[in-house]
């Protein structure tokens, strides 16, 4: 169809608006309160445009296109009406550029610079109302709100309220009385708000702003830089507002939005949580341990010092008395040079990292019953699903963006929402059916669910005959677990068990989502199998809004595996043990194949039980294994029987507190790179930054020591790693780092460059074929409580940290919000224990006893306990139990048995 | 009284209640045997219920219990009368009753047949105080009444709200049982149509062509929305209708919803009307047990039901858009059109929404034909319109007339012209965003077109009288005022713009006016009109815009004189006493509320201007013409 814009003819398209077709033909129309994110609101009036058989002046980004429209935009009425509009905002509040932290990039300015307006011709009467008298609020810790630059143009409202799903601004009082209010109008710090700072980043003006950023630069002096951010699995594109070399703030990506993962949005990390980046603690000379104490050295000791060493124990221990942690932190790049050190060089199949602790069952688990271990679809799919389970994830907390597009998904577009586990998480509030599981239970249920569904007839039998295996001796292994089994295992009635197979099995497109609640546990490869039974049995994989879908907790632990950064296999998951695999990456490397280990090699978690014994030395690049391994006592007891313990890090860690060498690397914003999200999605992040003087790139140090242990053609450089790895990785080989910036990144396989990625696997058949269906054999966790250690204890994330704390405990922002750990405890067993909300009790496990803060919540069960496991001081994992999986060795981080006194 | 109805289950069968109630009403309780007391709100505010209670005590101690009947019926119209009672067949016609008057009535007229001529309507149209007031007992009689041309308010006042045989005995029901009974779509949009029946909320749309678009609207779910959310100051038309009359308006609601296809409505009233909310619950209840609204309407397989929603005090909420979001669970404000509600309203669905009056046209126009309503009214503007009197009018209350009718008729012969004989100055019609007009306008006939012409509106129907102390630059603050305390917010137009224009005209009536102000006005007056959001905002600078139309002269005396000459503007007033007139009595000095007087007794007094108010109590209580304004 065709409009007509100032007497010019335009190509327009059904449900396009006036201002969509002005914006993509260049005629400039004032916009306050539309914006791309947050749509029309019809509020500020700028605007308004004349449109040929309509009443009155109408807002042009309200008005949809119909054939022949014919609208003004430059007639005297409407210039008129929209310079009354920046009047009489600019005549309203106090407008001051020069000490406004929106000067240069504010929209009012911009619009009031064009219409030629110096300064309101008036200034409307001060008000002496009860409301307008409001101080700015800066009780937050991130975020400045400024009521007398407000605008009310409403986008934070949306924003808030339907972008990232947080419901906590909105617009209070009336008429001229109105403002932005938090929660019943509470100062920001007191409401609900958890600082994802999306609200500053829609707004037109400087009503909100980065408190973190304030008086640190106008628009103009600040550089923007696209990076991939540093915290959880979700991957979000970051635009670093960067000056001086220093981090100011972050807003997440807007250009080309929609297929940005996070659609611009952020989370209270990514947001606020980056200035560990900018941190005096970073580590800038190496350290090597000398009588006993770390002293700073130059980095050429340093390096000899450390590959001495290292040659001196292969020589006589052979070379599996090394061993390599790798890093979910560190690009592909540095992932694949420290995979090529362990196995090219050192000759050691030695290699793990900290997926070995959160996914690794799930590997284990999809790769033997789907034939791939990572995430079957997207995360923008959610909202196509008719029906999501989710199990064992805090996702609001864990993946916090991605945990409102589920919200969304849920309250917007009707999609039902099944949420399995043991605490009342933010999701379980919303979802349709919220069942509460006894701890470790997971196979009963999901088993028990998928006998229902079988006997009911729900069961997707084409899809189950057509593409999978096993089905016989699944069927038989379903038999055990009748619903009432299952509710003495579980503690789920039968009624409920019901509904929520019912729901899930008939709903619809159904999705399941998955996190440690379902991995870290002594069957975690059995309840994976688990999912992957249930999702198979109702045929939900292989299309657009279904899947079986762990999501990873790093931004880059799919990219480590990927990467070959396992015991078991090279990059793209090529078989150690398989001679053609090893022949391949020989002839890459240029080494005999001869010298390589063929059998696989030992995990994380079992190096750290053969220290002293089978392992002598171990090189850890970015990892903190002294706060996330489980039974910590036990691992400090085994760290310190190595002969060598080398530690590359940006802080002085807990872990490199221990070491003999210590190696300062540089940190994400200070390098280019690849990362691959928990969809897949590898993404290329640029330099922000340049590193503190005395560190060095994780590769360069990984290169530096390769070259002294006697390789000569390793690589140096990102380029040159990137393109051997992926030379030699199929499911990266379509991939360059003009395509991954240009289309947003890509998902694997993408294996040539016309390749345009895989968002959706297993779409016509498994990648191992056919889908195993597994028969699965009911086991309890390996220690549950009695009258000693009466509770159930499970550890997990919390919104505002991360991991073991090393880069969110550096952030002001983030420790200032949460400065300390704490353990949820239920109110009636608070009230059991005479524990008041706050008060400082003891948690006693078998291996080790913490002193920590009483959380009063009924977040969690009755008789259950929460501990995050960030904070050193008071380190949940001292408490944990290392017993593991036996497939995966997964440590049973998520069940095991406590008790909590209170400390008088 | 408080009867219901069983389950009717058939046109037939409606027609049969129908003319069994009317019996009913014929034989056993003969008109002179029965007593009609309003109980509208005006008339309960100003104390029918103790006059019934009296009425019946009175009834009993006669032993006459068994054989008057009290009716509590809606409102009869003159409120400032009230409380009133029309005893007998004759319809004799008793006001300001007080509960002492009962004991009279009963004796004198129910007993002795002899009415009670002193306690009955007076006509005061004269004016003059000493003369004496000429009483017109009857109400067929009384100007005021029979004047009027009663299609909304054909019931009110005559039956009991809460009785539904009442209400179907006279024809209640009779065009829903017409419609249902082999009538389409087509038909009654038709009958619809040819009424020439514009929406009587304030916009003026012709209802038939907004039922034309819900109903062309594909969708399975519709809604019917009523709006009840009458909020302009005085304004009382749809309150009298919903306490008077509650079954009008769902009839009306349930042809419009076998109209378009809806079997669900809303109606929308505002919380502070009690009394309409109870007695529209009942009637819903009560037409629900009656099979009139419900699944299978009168065994025609229509199915429709209702249900009342509150609101919370929002002005903006009478606005159509706003009213949705109300009823969603959203705040109360109003959202951009098109998509207009008949394509897309309620929940996202086509919903046709209507006022009250105009659903309680609805019944009389199906019943006797759309030419039937075109022949009241004009050429562009038919049937009636009911119209809050209120202000400096001698009858202040509640009138129904042909569309058309002249200001000067509604205000002399209806409502007895002014009080207190003063002079006319103006007349506000069109709630606090219509207009003022003149006394050159007074032989103008009301009517959509010619107040558009005038810079009014129709508006909803209130209708203020001013007489010479009003002064019109106050007059217009105090609309604007109302306006920006009501504005939601939403849009910077009307949430600034009325801020900015309330700030130029305080300072006017303040006597901080400067040359411009007035060209400000218009300016920023027209600047939102046609950019605000809202009919609200678009609205809201007409009390401004039309008073410096039609007065400009007194906004120049306020700007440039810094006078008022109404000598209301308190900052631009001066009182004074004549040192030589003033006898010295002290009366003005210990009636002055802020002791600005001095003065010794026999002595002349003097006024202290720093302390002086300007509240006017001395003017008023001197007897010696010793003080004066300027």
């Amino acid at each position: 169809m065709k409009i007509s814009i100032d007497a010019v003819d335009f190509e327009a398209r059904d449900g396009q608006t006036v201002l969509d077709i002005a914006r993509e033909n260049g005629i400039y129309i004032p916009s306050l309160c539309w914006h791309v994110r947050t749509g029309k609101a019809s509020r500020c009036r700028a605007c308004v445009a004349e449109i040929k058989g309509m009443r009155g002046l109408k807002e042009s980004c309200a008005v949809e296109v119909t054939d022949g429209m014919v609208v003004r935009t430059d007639t005297p009425e409407v210039l008129a009406a929209r310079k009354m509009v920046v009047e009489l905002l600019l005549s309203n509040g106090e407008h001051n550029c020069i000490s406004c932290e929106a000067d240069g990039d504010c929209e009012l300015q911009e619009m009031a610079y064009r219409l030629g307006i110096e300064k309101p011709s008036y200034i409307l009467a001060d008000d002496e109302s009860e409301e307008g008298r409001r101080e700015v609020d800066e009780s937050s810790e991130g975020i400045i709100r400024n009521d007398k630059l407000c605008i009310l143009c409403g986008r934070c409202v949306t924003a808030c309220n339907s972008n990232v799903m947080h419901q906590v601004l909105g617009v209070g009082y009336r008429g001229k009385d109105s403002v932005i209010i938090c929660d019943n109008d509470k100062p920001m710090a007191e409401s609900s708000c958890v600082q994802c700072g999306e609200c500053v980043q829609v707004c037109p003006v400087g009503a909100l702003s980065f408190k973190t950023a304030k008086g640190k630069g106008k628009s103009w002096q600040v550089e923007k830089k696209t990076v991939v951010c540093p915290y959880c699995g979700v991957g979000c594109t970051i635009d670093l507002g960067v000056r001086d070399n220093k981090v100011l703030y972050a807003l997440g990506t807007e250009d080309r939005y929609e297929k940005q993962v996070n659609r611009a949005m952020l989370c209270v990390k990514g947001r606020f949580g980056l200035d560990y980046v900018n941190s005096p603690e970073r580590l800038t000379a190496p350290m090597i341990r000398r009588n006993g104490k770390l002293v700073e050295t130059s980095w050429d000791e340093a390096l000899d010092f450390a590959a001495d060493k290292m040659r001196e124990i292969k020589t006589k221990h052979g070379p599996g008395a090394l061993g390599c942690f790798s890093s979910a932190k560190c690009s592909n790049e540095e992932n694949y040079a420290m995979m090529r050190l362990a196995r090219g060089v050192i000759g050691t199949n030695n290699i793990d990292h900290c997926a070995r602790l959160c996914h690794s069952s799930t590997v284990a688990g999809l790769a033997t019953t789907l034939g791939s271990g990572a995430m079957t679809n997207s995360m923008q799919e959610a909202e196509l699903s008719d029906v999501i389970l989710i199990t064992g994830s805090n996702t609001t907390w864990s993946h916090p963006v991605f945990g409102g597009m589920i919200k969304k998904a849920v309250l917007e577009k009707g999609v039902k929402l099944v949420v399995i586990d043991p605490r009342e998480t933010d999701l379980a509030k919303v979802a349709d059916i919220h069942i509460r599981q006894r701890n470790g239970s997971d196979v009963a249920w999901l088993m028990g669910m998928q006998r229902i569904i079988c006997r009911e007839g729900w069961a997707d039998m084409d899809y189950v005959r057509q593409r999978c295996e096993g089905w016989d001796e699944y069927e038989k292994s379903l038999e055990f677990y009748t619903p009432e089994t299952v509710e003495e295992l579980s503690g789920i009635s039968p009624e409920a068990l019901f509904a929520a197979a019912k729901l899930f099995a008939t709903g619809g497109r159904g999705a399941i989502y998955f996190s440690m609640g379902i991995t870290q546990h002594t069957h975690g490869v059995d309840n994976v199998k688990a999912c992957a039974n249930l999702s198979m049995l109702t045929g939900n994989l292989g299309f657009e809004g279904g899947g079986v879908n762990p999501l990873r907790g790093q931004s880059n632990v799919q990219g480590a595996c990927d990467m070959g950064a396992l015991p078991n296999v090279f990059s793209g998951y090529q078989a150690v043990t398989a001679e053609a695999a090893r022949e391949k990456f020989a002839a890459g490397w240029g080494i005999d194949p001869a010298n390589m280990d063929t059998e696989i090699g030992q995990t994380v978690t079992t190096m750290i039980q053969k220290c002293g014994d089978e392992i002598r030395g171990i090189y850890v690049m970015g990892e903190n294994p002294m706060v996330s391994d489980p039974n910590l006592n036990h691992a400090e007891k085994q760290l310190g029987k190595l002969d060598l313990l080398i530690v590359q890090d940006i802080f002085m860690t807990e872990t490199a507190e221990m070491a003999d060498v210590v190696f300062p690397s540089c940190s994400f914003a200070e390098k280019v790179g690849t990362y691959t999200n928990s969809e897949r999605r590898v993404q290329l992040g640029e330099a922000a930054i340049t590193p503190p003087a005395g560190t060095k790139h994780d590769y360069e140090i990984v290169a530096e020591l390769a070259r002294r242990l006697g390789c000569e053609n390793f690589p140096n450089t990102n380029d040159a790693l990137f393109a051997e790895l992926k030379e030699l990785t199929p499911s990266y080989h379509g991939m360059t780092y003009e395509r991954l910036q240009q289309e947003c990144g890509l998902r694997w396989p993408c294996p040539d460059e016309q390749h345009p990625g895989t968002p959706i696997l297993h779409v016509d058949k498994f990648v191992r074929g056919k889908g195993l269906l597994s028969a699965l054999e009911y086991r309890p966790p390996a220690e549950c409580p009695d009258d000693e250690y009466p509770m159930w204890m499970s550890t997990g994330r919390m919104l505002e940290h991360f991991h073991t704390g090393s880069m969110s405990r550096r952030s002001e922002v983030l420790d200032a919000l949460v400065p300390e750990g704490q353990v949820e405890l239920h109110p009636l067993d608070a009230e059991s224990l005479g524990v008041a909300n706050g008060e400082k009790v003891r948690v006693t496990t078998r291996r080790g006893s913490i002193e920590t803060q009483a959380n009063v919540t009924s977040r969690v069960a009755i008789g259950s306990i929460f501990i995050p496991f960030h904070f050193a001081e008071a380190a949940a994992n001292r408490l944990t139990n290392d017993a593991l999986d036996p497939i995966a060795k997964i440590p049973e981080f998520k069940v095991c048995a406590a008790k909590v006194e209170k400390i008088v | 009284m408080t009867d219901t109805c069983k389950k009717i289950g058939s046109v037939k069968q409606l027609e049969a209640v129908r003319t069994a109630a009317v019996e009913a009403a014929g034989s056993s309780a003969a008109e002179t045997e029965k007593i009609l007391i309003c109980m509208g709100g005006g008339c309960i505010a100003s104390g029918s219920e103790c006059v019934k209670n009296a009425l019946l005590e009175s009834l009993d101690k006669h032993k006459l219990g068994d054989k008057v009947s009290v009716v509590e019926t809606g409102c009869l119209g003159p409120c400032v009368r009230g409380p009133v009672v029309m005893v007998g067949a004759d319809r004799a016609f008793y006001q300001n009753l007080k509960p002492d008057d009962a004991e009279k009535i009963v004796e004198q007229h129910v007993i002795g047949g002899k009415i009670v001529e002193e306690l009955t309507w007076t006509d005061d149209s004269d004016n003059s105080a000493s003369s004496p007031k000429i009483p017109v007992p009857l109400q067929d009689d009384i100007e005021f009444f029979k004047r009027q041309t009663k299609i909304v308010l054909r019931n009110c006042g005559l039956i009991d709200p809460g009785s539904i045989t009442e209400y179907i005995a006279r024809d209640g029901y009779r065009a829903l049982g017409k419609v249902l009974d082999g009538m389409t779509s087509d038909d009654v949009l038709s009958e619809m149509n040819k009424s020439g029946l514009k929406g009587r909320g304030g916009g003026g749309f012709p209802t038939g062509r907004k039922w034309e678009f819900a109903i062309k609207s594909p969708d399975p779910v519709k809604y019917i929305l009523c709006n009840a959310d009458e909020g302009d100051p005085g304004a009382f038309m749809d309150r009298s209708v919903l306490e008077g009359d509650p079954h009008s308006v769902i009839e009306g609601m349930a042809i419009g919803g076998f109209t378009i296809g809806s079997s669900q409505g809303y109606v929308y009233v505002r919380a502070e009307y009690p009394l309409a909310v109870e007695r529209l619950q009942k009637a819903i209840q009560d037409a629900r047990a009656a099979g009139l609204l419900g699944e299978n309407i009168l065994g025609t397989g229509f199915s429709f039901d209702l249900e009342i929603r509150m609101g919370s005090g929002a002005f903006v909420c009478g606005e159509e858009t706003a009213l949705i979001a109300s009823i969603e669970g959203e705040r109360g404000e109003p959202r951009s059109r098109p998509p207009f509600p008949a394509v897309k309203g309620l929940w996202e669905k086509p919903t046709l929404l209507n006022n009250v009056e105009t659903y309680a046209n609805v019944p009389a126009i199906l019943l006797n034909g759309g030419d039937w309503f075109a022949s009241f009214g004009t050429e562009n503007s038919k049937g009636t319109k009911v119209f809050a009197l209120a202000g400096a009018i001698n009858i202040s209350g509640l009138v129904e007339v042909p569309v058309g009718t002249t200001f000067r008729e509604i205000i002399y012969d209806i409502g007895g012209g002014i009080l207190g004989g003063k002079k006319f100055k103006a007349a506000q019609i069109g709630g606090p965003s219509g207009g003022c007009i003149p006394e050159q306008y007074l032989d103008t006939p009301i009517d959509y077109e010619s107040l558009n012409a005038l810079g009014a509106i129709m508006g909803s129907g209130g209708l203020v009288v001013m007489d010479e102390d009003t002064c019109m630059v106050d007059v217009a603050r105090f609309f604007l005022e109302f306006m920006q305390e009501e504005s939601c917010g939403k849009c910077v137009p009307c949430r600034l713009g009325i801020t900015r224009m309330l700030d130029i005209i305080n300072g006017i009536t303040q006597g901080h006016g400067q040359p411009g102000d007035i060209e400000e006005l218009q300016q920023i007056g027209e600047g939102i009109q046609a950019a605000a959001l809202c009919g609200l905002g678009q609205t809201a600078p007409n009390p401004v815009l039309s008073t410096i139309r039609h007065f400009r002269d007194e906004y120049e005396a306020h700007i440039n004189d810094k006078h008022c000459p109404a000598h209301v503007c308190k900052d631009l007033v001066s009182y004074s006493i004549d040192a030589e007139k003033c006898t010295g009595c002290t009366l003005c000095a210990k009636k002055c509320p802020t002791d600005a007087i001095t003065g010794v007794v026999k002595g002349p007094h003097a006024i202290v201007l720093d302390k002086c108010i300007a509240c006017g109590m001395c003017l008023e209580v001197c007897r010696f013409d010793a003080v004066s304004v300027k």
